[in-house]
């Protein structure tokens, strides 16, 4: 992964103590409220309903095992002892105080990390897929252009102060894995007819009140063109985009307003004439740049081993613990490398915040990453961690320290691996609380049969309409809303984050806490009576509509 | 006499602030507002003061690009300091207009955002009255480099320095 040089170490640590003098103001009342509140977002600093939140960032989802058991050690010291992973692969405190937080970036900077511009109108923490760098369907790694946008977009001196808060996602694959036609800006990786890699660019594409899929702007852009032409899109949202109504304020709103086409011209025009003035292409990424970043994501040494041989031995240990199958179907994928895999390590077990995890839990993470793997992880945007690179003959050994330490639930993909936003229990702006309704659902469906059976399915909680839990994009999608001061679900189908992203669409009137998970058995039981053999719930639901869903979840009981 | 941050140290502010309508031109020198200055730009350049021009967060710089040579200062306002417009406008003054003279910063300006503003080309700064300026001045060097080019440094780091 990447590692920090003097530079970049030195850019972090002044950020720490410029936070801490500010810090340090703020209390002795030498900056207002409002002035102070932008400054404490942009380094991460929520203050929520009980306590203040601080968001850490974790660069497009890589973490070493070192900053892994960093964040166990903070969360002792300076939390309760437990983080939570969130849906835009972040770690977030849930408890910290206020005055301690210059003290905890300090811990954070010791081990390359910070919070900078996790939260406030400014360019968040780009990201990308889990699988990056061992995906079978990979055009190329995503990781080192991330890196390269990571330092581009940090204390951006010009993009500070955006309309609303602006999130940059790549996907360097066939399938889609991150969302990124979801994000403010959405880049793709493509290689051209001459081979050589660009992007495709979308924007405009976002989740929130106004969820909307993102527009191609420009279906090839030159990799070392990549900076000039984020900053003419930046700078023109920077100047155009709606300032007096912050519902509006997004991205999104500006590109539909204007449409995609004019959006694109406005981009094209400020771009050509940034590159006008760069006659000495000053502004241009160079190969030694790319190589440089790229070298920071080796791809391991893999042994050559037979494949065959370990899938059988695979096989039998399967055969003999039925536990251990069901892990290795549901949680374990293969690799383009032959020999080894990618293990999803599941937040998800029943009666636990979805993507929370202890401290000591952290420790257990970061002790399989440097047994297994080579030190690293991935944090998802499904809220697991997913440890790369692990030899498979040694996957039994990995699942039998990992379920010990309640990090096997083998429900990866199913519906009880839902996306959840923290809601109603922490977050000031929830409508509603989602945690409760993730545990009802995973109470529900105990039965692992049913929920294989179930297959693929994403299910995905959102406690208010800024839509936190991805509530749009989910199969089955619930959304937390406020009647008359008392707390109903709507429920939505349909959704999709993949490459054929779609929004889902609203089934009918919301439903009482208590009558949600009665209505999502009724939508599987539908699913289930009508499915072919094989589909899976978003297939079926795409063939045969939603009335059949909808007078199952109403129809009045007889 | 008014204080501001000028070229990092704290300085006279000898300029006034003209808000439209403009009704009386007091003596010595006048920041004018856009819209005045496009349209009284003749019998302003009888002025014995010296005249710049300042401009709101939604007016573009674009409409100035002929009168550069002849401006001794321009100010950017600030009607909030959340409202980030006029750190492009300050850039394409100076990277795309070549803008040579004073860029201020006036209205709702922060100490925290001076880095940053200075980093777009700005040179004055007009903070809040009870500011000690003296001590707002250590925040234009919060950082000690920046990864991205900008009015203040041609090159991005990574050609600089890697």
């Amino acid at each position: 992964m990447y590692i920090y040089d003097q530079y970049d170490q030195k850019l972090v640590d002044e950020r720490v103590e410029q936070y801490r003098d500010q810090t340090q103001r703020y209390l002795d009342g030498k900056i207002s409220e409002e002035e102070f509140l932008p400054l404490r977002l942009q380094n991460g600093l929520y203050v929520q309903r009980l306590a203040p939140m601080l968001r850490v960032a974790v660069p497009y989802g890589l973490m070493s095992s070192t900053q892994v058991r960093k964040m166990a050690e903070i969360s002792r010291k300076f939390d309760k002892g437990y983080v939570h992973f969130t849906t835009r692969q972040n770690i977030q405190l849930n408890w910290p105080l206020l005055a301690e937080v210059p003290d905890i970036l300090a811990e954070l900077a010791s081990v390359q990390m910070h919070a900078i511009q996790t939260s406030g109108n400014c360019i968040r923490n780009t990201t990308t897929d889990q699988f990056a760098g061992v995906a079978a369907d990979e055009i190329e790694d995503p990781r080192p252009w991330c890196e390269i946008i990571r330092q581009w977009s940090t204390i951006h001196p010009e993009f500070a102060f955006l309309p609303r808060k602006f999130k940059i996602a790549v996907c360097g694959s066939e399938e889609d894995r991150a969302a990124f036609l979801l994000h403010d800006i959405g880049l793709q990786l493509v290689k051209n007819e001459q081979g050589e890699t660009g992007f495709h660019v979308y924007v405009g594409g976002g989740l929130g009140r106004t969820p909307v899929i993102a527009s191609s702007i420009k279906p090839f852009l030159p990799k070392q063109h990549l900076l000039s032409y984020l900053d003419a899109v930046l700078r023109v949202y920077n100047r155009y985009g709606n300032r007096n109504n912050k519902y509006k304020a997004r991205i999104k709103i500006l590109v539909k307003a204007w449409t995609p086409e004019v959006f694109a011209e406005r981009v094209e025009t400020e771009w050509a004439q940034i590159l006008a003035r760069d006659v000495d292409g000053v502004t241009q990424l160079t190969d030694n740049e790319i190589e440089r970043v790229k070298t920071f994501f080796p791809l391991p040494d893999y042994q050559s081993v037979d494949d065959a041989a370990i899938n059988g031995a695979l096989q039998a240990q399967a055969a003999e613990s039925l536990a251990f199958s069901r892990w290795l179907e549901r949680n374990v994928r293969d690799q383009k490398q032959p020999g080894y895999a990618a293990v999803t390590l599941s937040l998800k077990p029943a009666g636990v915040a979805p993507g929370d995890v202890t401290d000591r839990q952290l420790e257990s993470i970061a002790n399989l990453a440097d047994q297994f793997s080579n030190g690293e992880l991935r944090t998802t945007h499904n809220q697991n961690i997913v440890i790369a690179d692990v030899i498979k003959s040694q996957l039994f050994e990995f699942w039998q320290l990992a379920k010990a330490d309640g990090l096997a639930t083998p429900t990866i993909g199913t519906i009880n691996d839902m996306i959840c936003c923290p809601g109603g229990d922490y977050c000031s702006l929830a409508n509603a609380k989602s945690i409760p309704v993730a545990e009802a659902i995973q109470r529900k469906f105990e039965d692992l049969d049913y929920v294989y059976d179930l297959g693929d399915l994403e299910l995905n909680i959102s406690g208010c309409m800024n839509a936190c839990g991805h509530h749009h994009i989910g199969h089955i999608g619930i959304l937390g809303v406020d009647k008359k001061g008392a707390e109903w679900y709507q429920i939505q189908l349909g959704g999709s984050a993949n490459k054929s992203a779609a929004l889902a669409k609203v089934l009918g009137p919301s439903l009482s806490r208590d009558d949600v998970v009665d209505g999502i058995e009724k939508l599987l039981d539908v699913y289930v009576e009508n499915r072919l053999e094989g589909e899976a719930f978003l297939a079926t639901y795409q063939r045969i509509g939603a009335d059949k869903f909808k007078e199952r979840v109403y129809a009045k009981d007889a | 006499m008014q204080k501001m941050l000028s070229h990092g140290a704290v300085a006279e502010d000898s300029w006034t602030v003209l808000q439209q309508p403009v009704e009386a031109i007091p003596a010595g020198d006048i920041l004018v507002p856009l819209i005045y200055w496009l349209e009284h730009r003749a019998e302003l350049s009888a002025q014995a003061g010296q005249v710049g021009v300042w401009l709101d967060s939604d007016e573009e710089v674009e409409a100035l690009v002929n009168d550069l040579g002849e401006l001794p200062l321009i100010a950017l306002n600030f009607p909030k300091f959340v409202d980030g417009r006029s750190f492009s406008s300050a850039r394409l003054l100076r990277d795309r207009y070549d803008y040579q003279g004073d860029i201020r910063a006036i209205g709702n300006v922060i100490q925290d955002q001076l880095y940053m503003l200075q980093r777009c080309g700005f040179t004055q700064f007009s903070l809040a009255p009870e500011v000690d300026l003296q001590a707002a001045a250590k925040s234009l060097s919060d950082f000690s480099d920046g990864y991205q080019t900008a009015a203040d440094q041609a090159q991005p780091l990574f050609k600089r320095l890697r």
